[in-house]
């Protein structure tokens, strides 16, 4: 058994519902020994807002960073008589014997434990393991989200519906920091990732080209396209950081044009013109 | 934070692996308390309430079990693809803070006294808001405020009196429910009072109220379009929906919690096309990957005229439509190819104003024509920024122009939302507003006293400050203006029985609402001839008015007291609002937990002080707040279908969908000449019979409620009732803002800011009050320890001034002055600044008008200036201002 979230980014608008929800379970309720009262500044369910993109070509994306539930958790490894792991998976500090280890937020990779001043206590996100004990079905914040963008469930039964989502979508999936080896338990659809966009414009007319053909290309040979809508705008998603890129916009009637750039964040070419033939 | 920064944090890696490691396991927690669970209602949404040893412990969406719902209704996309709500309830985000802000520190634990405010000697008002409060018992507040009545208002020999020099005034929704909420309560006390009353403006659809019903009647929905069943037709028949000055994730239908956004979701997921027209790239637009077109505020109506050119120049328009349905085209033509005015409205001309490019605005044009559009604007909770304009009445009737020219009523083509148009039970049920469910006016009630007022004068919320200090003050229009056309136009006059001495405020605070709001202040502080004597504030906490009052009455939430309501529905004028929601449900309020400290339900708290009047049995017939409860319940036909002690007993009811339900989508029988056959019962071309539940049809009812009875490009009613209106002529025109990029202040001013409706909070609630909004960093940013009120500029326009994300910055004009924290975004274009309206924290640095403010209030800095000379609507979103470091 393994409890784990699947946030879906595409879904999400950043309402902070699941923040808020998360405050409300956890502010000033003792639920020992799962966790104990929290206050100010214990934001268990850490949503980052994430504005990417120039000029008029924007994106806001939202991603939270909670604790990770990791198969080998780098809290628990640094200090095992303070950090358990149930059978379900769900990792727990233990709100007696963490008292005064204000170390601990140090510990972890994901910044997801957060330092509770009242009670002087180390504090994260506990899936709601309280609840789930006492027969409950779902978390606080997973309840709450009005897009259907947290599901929540066991990864390790097949049947589950979070089994039936990550194995469907798998391609689309990612999990943050794997190369630490910790085994994070969530995954996250569609994270955050460089675009390359314009907006492409005929030389002589002044009107926006539709329909052109973009093509990205980038250093390690990855090939990306995408054509330009009913305002000759294009965008090129879900791209490789940093990395050197070369884009060929070709179009009938119109000289082919190529450009590069790199994907430090998201690039906007602006307006393009394309020379008539 | 930036992406760059994001993955520096959080390295993305495709990879799978997991390992396990099972270890030790601590066992479960140990129920010590008994723990109870209420029902009760909010403006966001129905809830559960736990309680453990009288305290609230959480706050979740009401909690039904599965089996516990009806059927759900399913609706279909073109591909065949179906959908249903989950049996869930998507409340408002900011109701999650509900228990936050029931014990927040904000709450009025008891009733005060301002210390140097002497009933019976000097009453100082130029204290008001500096000077301290003093506890008083409820027996001194109400003999205070009794003998101040009967002083101002003494019983006349008939029983009644004459309230003349009393006035008062409710916000709009701290609190849900029909026995205790503003128009119950407090229509009934002030009813009894025979006071002067202070209309309310339609502050979030000015321009629809004051420019669309002369194009398309609608004055029985204040000028807003029906949405019966567009759910079904934009998924089946839309191809794209422009949401013009529009973020339904944001405002949700006003009262509909979350619950539209999985239409949203799914209209997304199919592949629907997006367009948002909006200075700010708001939220829905971020969420949906829109397209985004951002005109300079205020020039809205420009850029529509640019695209009703470029259709008129391809004839790309509806002819057999506008032939049929509409009058007036040949006027409206001649205005946007510049016949009338020697100007045609070309995609150029248009992009001067509003600074998108000619092609852009060609380009949408031509798109929009080619496809199936739903012009998403203008309708409940979707009215937008621009229509709180400068004539912003112009850009309602010229959006109404565009979806006419397009044939509006056809499959897919429609004025809607996107937050209503649920399939639903249309059973009537009393909202707030309904004359029925209003304790003064009920059938519930013996005596309906809210009907028995004499007094004629009137004030109106955007004036009243300088109509009491100038002791004069008329103003045209009834602020809601509901009962007719020419109702836009009734004379109102201030003084007739004389001058108003004391001001009643109940819940919630202007400063962050109204229009150069200084001037509430002013009156406040004002000493002269015309001098409140008296200034009373009733509310749950303390809001920004609330330091400026003689006598302070703690009240109760709703969830201290008992009540119900219909989830989304106020009634009135909004008729069938829970076609916002996925679900109906009516629900029981329960009193929860004892009120905080000292603190009365409305109801309790003027039986309190009819009573020291000597009118106590008048005002209460007997009734307890659960005798009003079931009366209410009894109203409606739901009642035979559950009874009020089932009703009671389970604490909701859930209305199900008719297994015989039959779409009639909004406009469809007027495009397709039948009489109207939606549930629009205020509709008076048609007859609504027994209680508003059927209808039965006239001989107008496949008109529009214009003169006409068709849509009017070119108003009859206006050339009728104002002929000679530059500013709001027959057919809509682009009319430069009076404080925009083409007025002399410009210079002086270069920033346009727009304060539209709020993310997280509602109205200025749940703001300042409930503290866990703080900490969401969209909403408040933390800065050495105070939540300042951010403030978004592009990155151009801050690095200009030297400003950095984060810096506290001072956003000024000759208004006044306010403290914010800088976003630098470009969600912004460059030239405009965004920061939310209905900041409820308003913290002046020293206690005089005029001061700079580090709350938030933004709406300190906008002109008081109406819509235009016969349009009474505020305009706080034609705003110039500057922006400096703060430096402190």
């Amino acid at each position: 058994m393994r409890y784990g979230f699947v946030f879906n980014i595409e879904r999400c608008n950043g309402c902070y519902s699941c923040f808020l929800a998360c405050k409300d379970e956890h502010t000033g309720n003792d639920h020992s020994p799962i966790c104990a009262p929290t206050c100010e500044g214990c934001n268990l369910m850490k949503l980052n807002e994430i504005e990417y993109g120039t000029g008029s070509k924007v994106k806001v994306d939202y991603v939270n960073t909670i604790c990770q539930q990791c198969a080998n958790p780098a809290c628990m490894a640094k200090y095992p008589d303070q950090v358990y792991k149930r059978p379900d998976g769900i990792v727990i500090i233990d709100p007696v014997k963490a008292k005064g280890n204000k170390d601990m937020l140090k510990a972890c990779p994901y910044g997801a434990i957060f330092w509770n001043e009242k009670e002087q206590l180390p504090v994260k996100c506990t899936m709601c393991a309280h609840m789930l004990d006492a027969g409950e079905k779902v978390t606080r914040c997973s309840e709450v989200c009005p897009n259907q963008a947290i599901l929540f469930g066991d990864l390790d039964d097949p049947a589950s519906e979070i089994s039936k989502y990550v194995a469907e979508h798998k391609d689309e999936l990612e999990q943050l920091k794997t190369g630490l080896g910790l085994g994070p338990a969530h995954y996250y659809r569609r994270l955050p990732k460089p675009f390359i966009c314009g907006e492409v414009i005929c030389d002589k007319c002044g009107e926006d080209v539709k329909g052109a053909k973009v093509t990205a290309k980038s250093e390690c040979g990855c090939v990306f396209e995408a054509e330009t809508d009913f305002l000759g705008d294009f965008e090129v998603r879900g791209l490789p950081s940093n990395k050197e890129f070369t884009v060929t916009i070709e179009a009938a009637g119109f000289k082919t044009r190529t450009l590069t750039c790199r994907t430090n964040a998201a690039v906007n070419l602006g307006e393009i013109y394309l020379e008539k033939i | 934070m930036t992406l760059e920064l994001f993955q520096g944090l959080y390295s993305i890696l495709y990879d799978y692996v997991r390992t396990w490691k099972s270890t030790n396991y601590i066992s479960i927690r140990s129920e010590t308390s008994v723990e109870k669970v209420y029902t009760n209602l909010t403006t966001g949404g129905p809830i559960s309430v736990y309680v453990e040893d009288g305290k609230i412990t959480r706050v979740r969406p009401i909690q039904i079990p599965e089996e516990d719902y009806p059927k759900a209704w399913v609706v279909e996309d073109r591909n065949g693809k179906k959908y249903s709500p989950p049996k869930a309830m998507r409340i408002a985000q900011n109701i999650l803070a509900e228990r936050n802000r029931l014990y927040s520190e904000d709450r009025i634990l008891y009733p005060m006294k301002r210390v140097d405010w002497d009933p019976n000697g000097a009453r100082n008002q130029h204290n008001r808001g500096k000077s301290a409060f003093e506890r008083i018992s409820w027996d001194e507040a109400a003999t205070i405020i009794a003998n101040e009545i009967n002083r101002l208002a003494p019983l006349g020999a008939d029983g009644k009196r004459d309230g003349h020099a009393i006035t008062a005034i409710t916000g709009s929704h701290h609190n849900w429910g029909i026995v205790g909420y503003k128009m119950a309560p407090f229509g009934r006390f002030f009813g009894m009072i025979n006071y002067t009353p202070i209309l309310d403006n339609p502050d979030s659809w000015e321009g629809w109220m004051w420019g669309a019903p002369h194009m398309w009647g609608f004055y029985w929905r204040l000028g807003q379009p029906e949405q019966f069943d567009l759910l079904q037709d934009a998924l089946k028949n839309t191809d794209m929906i422009v949401f013009w000055s529009n973020d339904p994730d944001s405002t949700h239908g006003i009262y509909s919690g979350q619950e539209s956004n999985i239409w949203r979701v799914w209209l997304k997921e199919m592949g629907m096309k997006c367009i948002f027209i909006d200075p700010f790239y708001n939220y829905t637009a971020a969420v949906m990957d829109g397209t985004w077109f951002a005109p300079r505020p205020g020039t809205d109506t420009a850029l529509a005229a640019a695209i009703a050119y470029t259709w008129f120049k391809d004839d790309t328009y509806d002819h057999d439509y506008v032939e049929r349905k509409t009058i007036g085209i040949d006027e409206f033509r001649a205005y946007i190819m510049g016949d009338e005015d020697g100007v045609p409205k070309t995609c150029e001309w248009a992009a001067e104003k509003t600074g998108i490019p000619a092609r852009r605005i060609r380009a949408l044009a031509k798109e929009w024509a080619s496809k199936k559009v739903a012009l998403a604007g203008g309708v409940r909770g979707g009215e937008g920024s621009a229509c709180r304009t400068a004539y912003g009445t112009e850009e309602a009737r010229m959006l109404i122009a565009l979806a006419a020219m397009q044939g509006f009523g056809k499959p897919g083509v429609s004025i809607w939302g996107t937050t209503m148009g649920a399939p639903a039970d249309y059973t009537w049920f009393p909202g707030y507003a309904e004359p029925d469910s209003q304790m003064g006016k009920s059938p519930a009630a013996d005596r309906k006293l809210a009907t028995e007022g004499t007094i004629k004068q009137r004030l109106y919320r955007l004036t009243y400050p300088e109509a009491i200090i100038d002791g004069h003050g008329d103003f045209i229009g009834d602020g809601f203006c509901g009962k007719s056309i020419e109702q836009q136009f009734n004379h109102n006059t201030y003084p007739i029985e004389g001058k108003v001495k004391l001001l009643w405020r109940y819940g919630g605070s202007f400063m962050g609402t109204m229009t150069d709001t200084n001037r509430y202040i002013k009156l406040y502080q004002y000493e002269g001839e015309n001098a409140l004597d008296t200034v009373i504030n009733q509310d749950c906490w303390w809001s920004g008015e609330t330091p400026y009052a003689d006598i302070i009455l703690p009240a109760c939430t709703n969830l201290e007291r008992n009540d119900l309501g219909e989830w989304s529905v106020g009634g009135g004028y909004t008729t069938h609002a829970h076609i916002g929601n996925n679900w109906r449900i009516i629900v029981r309020e329960q009193k929860c937990v004892e009120p905080v400290g000292e603190s009365k339900s409305d109801y309790e708290i003027f039986s309190l002080i009819a009573d020291k009047l000597g009118q106590g049995q008048l005002y209460t017939e007997g009734k307890t707040e659960d005798d009003w409860a079931e009366a209410y319940w009894n109203l409606s036909d739901l009642s035979k279908r559950c009874s009020w002690e089932e009703f009671n007993k389970k604490g909701y009811y859930i209305v199900p969908v008719p297994e015989d339900y039959e779409e009639h989508p909004a406009f469809r029988w007027y495009y397709e000449d039948r009489d109207c056959d939606t549930q629009d019962y205020l509709n008076p071309k048609i007859k609504a019979v027994h209680n508003m539940n059927s209808m039965e049809p006239t001989e107008h009812s496949k008109e529009l409620g214009t003169y006409s009875g068709k849509l009017e490009f070119a108003s009859e009613d206006l050339k009728v009732l104002s002929p000679d209106d530059d500013e709001r002529p027959p057919v809509p025109h682009y009319i430069p803002s009076w404080e925009g990029h083409e007025t002399e202040l410009y210079k002086k001013y270069p920033l346009q800011i727009i304060s539209p409706h709020p993310r997280f909070s509602f109205h200025t609630h749940y703001d300042k009050h409930a503290s866990w909004l703080n900490e969401i960093p969209v909403h408040r940013v933390i800065k050495d320890g105070y939540a300042y009120w951010p403030a978004r500029i592009n990155p151009k326009d801050a690095a200009d001034r030297n400003i950095k994300n984060g810096d506290l910055v001072e956003l000024y004009n000759d208004r006044g002055s306010v403290i914010c924290i800088a976003d630098v975004t470009y969600r912004v274009p460059v030239g405009v600044m965004h920061s939310y309206g209905c900041s409820a924290k308003y913290d002046p640095l020293v206690p005089e008008v005029g001061a700079t403010d580090r709350g938030g209030c933004v709406n300190i800095l906008t002109n008081k200036r109406m819509l235009s000379k016969n349009a009474p609507g505020m305009a706080p979103n034609s705003c110039l201002i500057e922006v400096r470091k703060w430096e402190g």
